[in-house]
């Protein structure tokens, strides 16, 4: 049935039309740094990658005042590590830097290179907790049967908004299962995270 | 077409006879045309049985589900079974019934509404169709293979849908990318048809609402659908082809799937309720014998509707961690919605305000959409605010408060439109005593089977669950009556609607209700193959406007 259309519908009126589409369909992929550069900004999902520490800097410390911290421990499926705080938890004096240690054993019998990705709760807390000491920086090598000591070395900034009385800091532990893999995800994981990096320096 | 046989219909349509008869021509005969159509007529007929289908498929998952619902503990199926049907159920009525539905609607009404012979590329609306059958048996055929459909419910959030997703969620990505092409594609066709086609002398704001809502509508689609399109493409390479977008371990995130599938969801929500207001925008004033009160304000209320859907997505996501301020922000913005929809329903009330009313069928499902709406909007409204979502997310409420905007909201909208239009379409009247039966009956059924929902999620019962506590025993087995009453009456509708069309009453009046108003209402009952070659004159547009007192 082609009868010409009463009024004709103009070429660069489809072409705009199909542009919003295309258009859109290329939004949904920049929402992924987007959505990285927000993250950075705010620290909305608790990353910590970023935020960088400067070691001369010099806290007012405020003796009175406690924030405490919970230091928790998970591994990936398929991560055959045993990996846990040596505490679960201590009261810290913000402006104060404090050094706590994690064990990691390696339970199967073959080597295992793994890479930990922090994360704090409550986000907003991200950017006032400072490791300047931590495994997860780079990635961790475990040979069979061998426990290992990881320690991490952190301070809490007395900017820290006072109505935050608890921080967890959790990590979670991934197998990098081969350099190929490393290789691709690098070119698509969001910009604020790059835990399979081997020279990621601060966290 | 092939065959060019003049007929009947040809003599009956009074317009632009003469030298164009070569024009005149009624459809091919048999199968072909049903497959090779262009005709906005035929194809609009095509959607709104395949939507019908596709109603009746996931009307019976959901008797599967509500069969399972109906004691605690576990009856017929399988946990991972129901969690397909649960997955299934919401993805068909969404993209199988809804959704073609309303563009049924559009392919046939929106020409006959603004005096345009077709939909401004036809061969592009054949296709816009026929890619949906292909695109609903591949969803479908996913129940039959090895590990089962996708479970992982109709919003798929990562990591369900990407690392422990059944093998089938490829074909289920597939089916989306598909689903999506054909959306965009009759989209673009709306857009074309009625920003090019309408009579020359037929202004924007000349426009009958139905057409309005579908041109704000059909913007959200080109904008909201290649969205999901993106997000489905990020499942496909993170499951395939060793990306990372929603992955943890390599750098991705989980939470940022759900920012995507909402950027599209929300505005997907408007898709399925904007062109039920332009239904009921035509119905009412019609049962009403008054112009439709407020008609630019209503204009400017869709518009508005539309541009806030895109900035308040995240409050499908309060659970997520988000800070205070992001809470306040999208608990505010979506909320400020209200205001654009209180409008509307504030605008048909007052329509009906002092109309010499009668209740034939449309205009009783017009009235039932607008109360009913109305009280999903309001159980909306609570789940927007932020502290309180906190006990609501993910409970049976939130499924109370979608069926109430999308059965009571859209579907009803859709059957409404059907008996509006359907004398039109067939010259046939349907049986209006059966009709009212089965209207008080879906309408009864529908309210016990979501109305005690409310109350099991104000309880806390968890939604995607084949068993449950027993203190949600009673309001489950009771929501289970209704759900079994409802879907019966579908079966009525079923019967209502084959028997108007084959052995209805004819009609002979081209305006079918005696105070309708609109374009459509100018041609022949039923309305000829081809209408509107010659486009309609301004004082006809004029005098056919149910919104006149504004001009």
């Amino acid at each position: 049935m082609s009868q010409a259309p009463r009024q004709k519908v103009s070429r660069s009126f489809w072409i705009k039309l199909g542009l919003v589409p295309i258009g859109m369909f290329a939004f949904a992929f920049a929402l992924v740094p987007l959505y990285s550069v927000l993250c950075d900004v705010t620290g909305l999902n608790g990353k910590t990658n970023g935020v960088s520490f400067d070691p001369v800097t010099e806290y007012e410390v405020d003796q009175n005042r406690k924030v405490k911290v919970d230091f928790l421990a998970a591994t990936a499926a398929g991560f055959p590590v045993k990996f846990y705080p040596k505490i679960k938890n201590m009261e810290v004096i913000p402006g104060k830097m404090y050094t706590i240690k994690y064990i990691a054993e390696n339970r199967s019998d073959t080597v295992i290179t793994g890479q930990a990705v922090p994360s704090i709760a409550p986000g907003v807390a991200a950017q006032f907790f400072k490791k300047i000491e931590c495994f997860c920086f780079t990635k961790q090598t475990f040979q069979p049967k061998d426990p290992m000591e990881m320690p991490v070395s952190f301070i809490v900034e007395p900017a820290l908004d006072k109505s935050i009385a608890n921080i967890t800091l959790s990590y979670n532990f991934f197998r990098i299962k081969d350099a190929e893999k490393v290789k691709s995800s690098e070119h698509t994981a969001a910009k604020s995270v790059q835990p399979k990096s081997i020279t990621v320096t601060k966290g | 077409m092939a065959t060019t046989t003049s007929d009947i219909q040809d003599e009956i349509d009074a317009h632009g006879h003469g030298a164009h008869d070569d024009h005149h021509h009624g459809p091919a005969k048999g199968l072909m045309r049903w497959v090779k159509t262009t005709n906005h007529k035929d194809i609009g007929t095509l959607y709104l049985w395949f939507a019908f289908t596709m109603l009746l498929v996931g009307g019976a998952m959901a008797m599967v589900i509500r069969a399972e619902l109906f004691q605690p503990g576990l009856q017929f199926v399988e946990p991972q079974f129901f969690n397909q049907m649960t997955t299934l159920h919401g993805l068909i009525m969404v993209f199988g019934a809804i959704m073609p539905a309303f563009v049924g609607l559009a392919n046939w009404q929106i020409p006959l509404m603004i005096g345009a012979k077709d939909m401004a590329l036809p061969r592009m609306n054949n296709w816009s169709f026929w890619i949906l059958p292909f695109a609903g048996s591949m969803l479908l055929s996913t129940l039959f293979m090895e590990g089962g459909g996708p479970a992982f419910g109709w919003t798929f959030y990562a990591p369900l849908s990407t690392t422990f997703a059944p093998a089938s969620t490829d074909f289920f990505i597939f089916a989306v990318h598909m689903l999506g092409f054909s959306s965009i594609m009759g989209a673009i066709n709306v857009i074309a048809t009625i920003m090019n086609m309408r009579a020359p002398d037929m202004k924007l704001m000349d426009m009958p609402l139905f057409v309005w809502t579908w041109l704000i509508t059909a913007f959200l689609l080109i904008a909201a659908m290649p969205v999901l399109a993106g997000a489905v493409t990020m499942m496909l390479t993170d499951r395939n082809f060793g990306t990372s977008f929603f992955d943890a371990a390599g750098g991705g995130d989980p939470v940022m799937f759900q920012h995507i599938f909402w950027f599209f969801g929300h505005p997907e929500v408007y898709i399925m309720i904007l062109p039920a207001f332009g239904i009921v925008s035509q119905i009412i004033p019609t049962f009403a014998r008054k112009p439709l009160f407020g008609y630019s304000s209503m204009v400017y209320a869709t518009a508005s509707i539309a541009l806030l859907s895109f900035v308040v997505w995240a409050h499908h996501m309060f659970l997520t961690g988000m800070p205070i301020a992001g809470q306040m922000y999208f608990m505010y913005a979506t909320i400020m919605i209200s205001v654009p929809t209180g409008v509307k329903v504030f605008n048909w009330v007052t329509t009906m305000w002092r109309g010499s009313l009668t209740f034939e069928t449309p205009m009783k499902w017009a009235v039932a959409f607008v109360i009913l709406f109305t009280i999903g909007g309001f159980s909306g409204l609570m789940l927007g605010v932020a502290p309180v979502d906190i006990q609501y997310h993910d409970t049976y409420f939130v499924v109370a408060h979608f069926h109430y905007v999308l059965v009571s909201g859209a579907l009803f909208s859709i059957i409404a439109a059907v008996f509006y239009w359907l004398p039109k379409w067939c010259g046939r009247m349907y049986n209006e005593k059966l009709a009212t039966i089965h209207f008080w009956w879906a309408i009864i059924s529908v309210n016990i089977l979501f109305f005690p929902q409310h109350f099991l999620g104000l309880a806390g019962m968890p939604r995607r669950i084949p068993d449950y506590s027993t203190q949600f025993a009673d309001f489950n087995m009771i929501s289970s009556i209704g759900g079994f009453a409802f879907g019966a009456s579908f079966l009525l509708l079923t019967y209502i609607i084959v028997t108007a069309i084959r052995s209805g009453e004819k009609i002979e009046e081209d305006r079918v209700w005696e105070s309708a108003k609109g374009l459509e209402w100018t041609v022949a009952t039923p309305a000829p193959y081809h209408t509107f070659d010659e486009p309609p004159k301004k004082a006809q547009i004029l005098s056919e406007s149910s919104h006149i007192g504004e001009h």
